[in-house]
């Protein structure tokens, strides 16, 4: 088996349903009538022998990594930036959204390969959002960072665009 | 400089430096190997995403 980098398909649903908020909170949450939130999402390590995917609906412990200093769930993804959205044409769309910060786990050891994050949403039942991979790592008493591309309609880590 | 390795803190004068790179459209990966007397004691990896899965292809319905 192998992963696939994708954004989840229930994420696109999803999104309709208003069930993720992602960076500064704009809306009113839906968990209280007065003070906005923005929801917490997390950062979880995959075996390069798991089967994550398109297909993946919600953060599964099957194929997550585990070793010294790693928690299972992974770790939380600095959600601080709003989600931005632009056009270049009448017709042609792209919303964005990257986190605002580098994914860090810490003096970890990780001794089977391992080559896919996914990110999911911890505050709405550990729904999916999307799938990255990289070539294949062990680490050693050692730290993994994992640094995001820069926020653009080319390069953000999640796009949304028509055609 | 002092390096955290499976033996502990360790200075990395005592160790075999190893680094590697891997540059793709996907990513850019720097990793570092501390080895001590033939035995791997430290791994760290720096990867920045480069290519991130997108949608493409949304529409709206016509009447």
């Amino acid at each position: 088996m192998a992963n696939t980098q994708s954004m989840c398909t229930s994420f696109l649903g999803e999104l309709m349903l208003g069930q993720h908020q992602l960076g500064t909170s704009t809306i009113v949450s839906r968990g209280s009538l007065t003070s906005p939130t923005t929801d917490t999402l997390k950062a979880a390590l995959y075996l390069a022998s798991a089967t994550i995917n398109a297909a993946t609906t919600v953060y599964t412990v099957t194929g997550e990594v585990s070793g010294t200093n790693y928690t299972a769930g992974g770790v939380t993804v600095t959600n601080a930036t709003a989600p931005t959205s632009t056009n270049s044409s009448a017709t042609a769309g792209v919303g964005y959204w990257t986190p605002s910060a580098s994914l860090v786990y810490t003096t970890v050891t990780l001794s089977t390969a391992f080559d896919t994050v996914l990110i999911y949403n911890s505050t709405q039942s550990n729904k999916a959002i999307s799938v990255h991979t990289f070539s294949s790592q062990t680490i050693t008493a050692g730290t993994l960072t994992l640094t995001m591309p820069s926020n653009t309609t080319t390069t953000a880590l999640l796009r949304l665009a028509t055609t | 400089m002092i390096v955290t390795t499976t033996k502990g803190d360790m200075d990395d004068s005592l160790l075999e430096h190893r680094t590697g790179t891997i540059d793709n459209e996907n990513e850019l990966t720097v990793w570092d190997e501390y080895w001590l007397d033939g035995e791997l004691v430290h791994r760290s990896a720096h990867v920045t995403l480069k290519q991130s899965p997108s949608f493409a292809g949304g529409e709206t319905a016509t009447f």
